[in-house]
């Protein structure tokens, strides 16, 4: 099967980003448009001719997916330990092929609308072709290192990109600790590659992942604090992912990256970015499942749980329509990895490994969509704030249906998208642990009741008046809302457990109706609950917060986590720490230095005499030396 | 061969002649004089030419030979030096080391 082709998937975009990044003055807004539209059309086709081909052609054998490979020697270190460069094609990865390439298409697309008459329109595009190249790059990757590589690119473009309106401070300071935060996590992957490459010899992921090759079954070789070497290695990657994911407790950039444009929140903050560290413990499942009899995957599961949690009740509370679709998209971050958490690897039991992969993809759509309806609204009214909107749906009914299509299908209601990734993410952890499945079905609820919270809040609730009459946006934003809707009503639909599994191999996978019941009854309650509080305009909400008194106040102010952070930096790390350091620095060692510098001076100063400019002296000089040299090889010859 | 004297009483005395002239190139100041003293150190060599030849290898010419070649070369680089140093005094109107010192700036 000739997969070659695949390559050119990223390097559409990283020629396009080459071409606008070098002649940005000298393009015109609307044919750079069209030109990045046009290259992420051509790269949207080839990734779905490729996952027709894969899935449905000759990949297939004895039912179990095969995985390609293709790939040449970048760095060679050793025999067995090189670094290479390279494609690795299997279901994971062809997925997410057809999600990044999907979901980047229609911001692109709802681009050309949303920054039209943009300064920078160029440069905007120049950096989202950047993201497109670095993301299908970490897709691909068919090593540790490789990912690690594209890894940090992503972070680059969302960097840049969150800091795109970079006259604003807090925009630049927002893109300062998004990437100082994943900077940090990105420490502890690197430890973890270095340990994975030193005890396995090996980076790459089809050595790694063979359940029977020596990198797996030799995990108790080396031991380290009571745990074997490669399981820390494996926290420490998951410490990567999860600064990438926004896990607890890394997850402070993520609200804080709303501060870019709306549509790069749709494609870098909710759609592709923040999945790529589900993506990499997906990536190195078997190893997380069979090393330490899955030690890393519970911690993995517990902080999935967690942050789910965390971040749905933060979510209920903040007034911000965009902060509450980014602590949502936390909260179904914590989702698919609790689900990656529970799950095991052969045949069905494998459950939370597809889900989880199911959850990604039907996460992409609607959240996407939310984000872009969420970009329309704020392009209507021009503000992010719930209080300056209300009654919306009169002026803008695509965006109300669109956003409602979304709402429901995070809310997990059938026959939307949401309701089957979610039953099954409940059905796994229902399986594995019963708290995690039990935290699970109150987020659920929760993401109902706070979905529906702005939803109503936004297209209903109050009447206000607003300076200038709210419109629908263009055809160009509408037109990718309506795509992404069709797919979130329709998403849910595809069999993905026969597609992408933890072996590969494909089962099916079934309904489970109490559980399924269960998980809709509670979304329909915090609906319910919604419906109750923000549909009119009603005093209710604002008593039961009060009800709640200072609980509500830490949550609407992120249980201080910020705080914290700014406390340790600046009171601890700081003062503490780095400010002794730098005066160490500038006494000592610049100290050092500078008076080797003086010294120097001041003995040149003195010696400057001797270099007179006199021939004479010279002369004298030179025959001197020669006397006496010559009256101590006399001496000597006498002697 | 000159009798009664040894290649000894030669080659002190251009030994003698050979320091005087050093002497003066080092503690002259006037340019002229400089350029006199340099003249002093070659005949000393020129006269130990002489004399190695005449002492050592009376058959051979080498010594005599090299001698005259010296006395060339000398005559040349005087040529050039006094050339140098009268151009010197037409700028400066001087010919006194110190003065010429500027050049180094």
């Amino acid at each position: 099967m000739n997969l070659g082709y695949i390559i050119l998937i990223p390097l559409i975009p990283l020629a396009i980003f080459l071409l606008l990044g070098i002649f940005n003055q000298k393009i015109k807004p609307s044919v750079s448009g069209y030109l990045c539209v046009f290259g992420l059309l051509f790269s949207t086709m080839l990734s779905f001719y490729a996952a027709y081909q894969y899935f449905f052609e000759s990949a297939r054998v004895n039912g179990v997916y095969q995985t390609f490979v293709e790939k040449t020697v970048w760095m060679n270190f050793t025999d067995t330990l090189h670094i290479d460069m390279g494609i690795l094609i299997d279901p994971i990865s062809v997925m997410m092929l057809v999600v990044v390439s999907l979901v980047s298409l229609m911001v692109h697309v709802y681009s050309r609308g949303y920054m039209k008459g943009d300064d920078g329109y160029t440069r905007f595009f120049a950096f989202l072709s950047l993201f497109s190249f670095s993301m299908y790059g970490l897709v691909l990757a068919t090593n540790l290192f490789q990912i690690y590589i594209f890894w940090e690119l992503v972070g680059v473009s969302s960097y840049l990109l969150i800091g795109y309106y970079y006259t604003r401070e807090s925009a630049v300071a927002a893109a300062k600790k998004a990437f100082v935060v994943t900077r940090f996590a990105d420490l502890g992957f690197l430890i973890g590659i270095l340990i994975v490459g030193y005890y396995t010899g090996s980076f790459d992921f089809e050595t790694l992942n063979n359940p029977g090759g020596s990198a797996i079954l030799n995990w108790a070789s080396t031991s380290f604090m009571g745990l074997s070497a490669l399981t820390w290695a494996l926290i420490l990657i998951f410490v990567g992912g999860a600064g990438k994911s926004a896990m607890f407790p890394l997850h402070i950039w993520l609200p804080d990256a709303m501060e870019g444009p709306t549509p790069v929140s749709a494609l870098i903050h909710a759609a592709t970015m923040v999945v790529a560290g589900i993506y990499l413990v997906a990536r190195l499942f078997p190893m997380y499942y069979f090393v330490e009899d899955g030690f890393a995957l519970r911690i993995v599961a517990f902080v999935g749980a967690f942050s789910a949690l965390f971040a749905a009740i933060i979510a209920i509370t903040q007034t911000d329509i965009k902060r509450v679709l980014a602590f949502s998209t936390m909260s179904q971050l914590g989702y698919m990895m609790l689900a990656l958490g529970v799950s095991g690897y052969q045949g069905h039991e494998g459950l939370g490994y597809m889900a989880s992969m199911f959850h990604l993809f039907t996460h992409a759509i609607f959240k996407a969509l939310l984000f872009l309806c969420a970009g329309s609204v704020i392009h209507a009214v021009h503000s992010n704030y719930l209080k300056d909107m209300g009654g919306l749906r009169k002026y803008m009914p695509i965006t109300n249906i669109t956003f409602l299509i979304a709402a429901l299908a995070i809310a997990g209601i059938p026959p939307f998208a949401g309701f089957w990734s979610k039953d099954e993410i409940l059905a796994a952890s229902f399986e594995h642990n019963k708290l995690i499945y039990f935290v699970g079905i109150f987020v659920a609820g929760l993401t109902a009741f706070y979905m529906f919270r702005i939803y109503f809040g936004i297209f209903w609730g109050k009447e206000t008046k607003y300076a200038e009459t709210p419109h629908e946006s263009p055809f160009s934003m509408t037109f990718p809302l309506v795509v992404l809707a069709l797919l979130s009503l329709g998403g849910g639909f595809i069999p993905f457990s026969e597609y992408v599994t933890a072996d590969k191999a494909g089962f099916e996978a079934h309904i489970d109706y109490p559980l399924a019941a269960i998980a809709v009854a509670v979304g329909l309650m915090g609906i319910a609950l919604a419906w109750v509080f923000y549909k009119k305009e009603t005093v209710l909400a604002d008593r039961f917060a009060n009800l709640f008194g200072v609980f509500y106040k830490w949550t609407s102010d992120k249980f201080y986590f910020d705080e914290i952070y700014l406390f340790v930096a600046r009171n601890i790390l700081f003062k503490r720490v780095a400010e002794p350091i730098a005066r160490f620095d500038k006494k000592y060692v610049d100290g050092t230095m500078a008076g080797i510098g003086f010294k120097t001076v001041w003995t040149s100063q003195k010696i400057k005499g001797l270099q007179s400019g006199k021939i004479q002296d010279y002369a004298f000089a030179f025959i001197s030396g020669v006397v006496i040299i010559a009256l101590v090889f006399i001496y000597l010859w006498n002697n | 061969m000159i009798p009664g004297i040894s290649i000894y009483e030669i080659l002190t005395i251009t030994t003698m002649l050979f320091f005087i002239g050093v002497y003066g190139f080092i503690t002259r100041k006037n340019l002229i004089s400089i350029l006199i003293s340099v003249e002093l150190i070659l005949n000393a060599s020129v006269i130990n030419f002489v004399a190695f030849n005449k002492y050592l290898y009376p058959d051979m010419l080498h010594g005599v030979l090299f001698s005259i070649f010296i006395i060339a070369v000398t005559a040349a680089e005087t040529a050039l030096a006094v050339s140098i140093i009268i151009n010197l005094y037409r700028q400066i109107s001087s010919v006194e080391v110190k003065d010429v010192e500027t050049m180094k700036h």
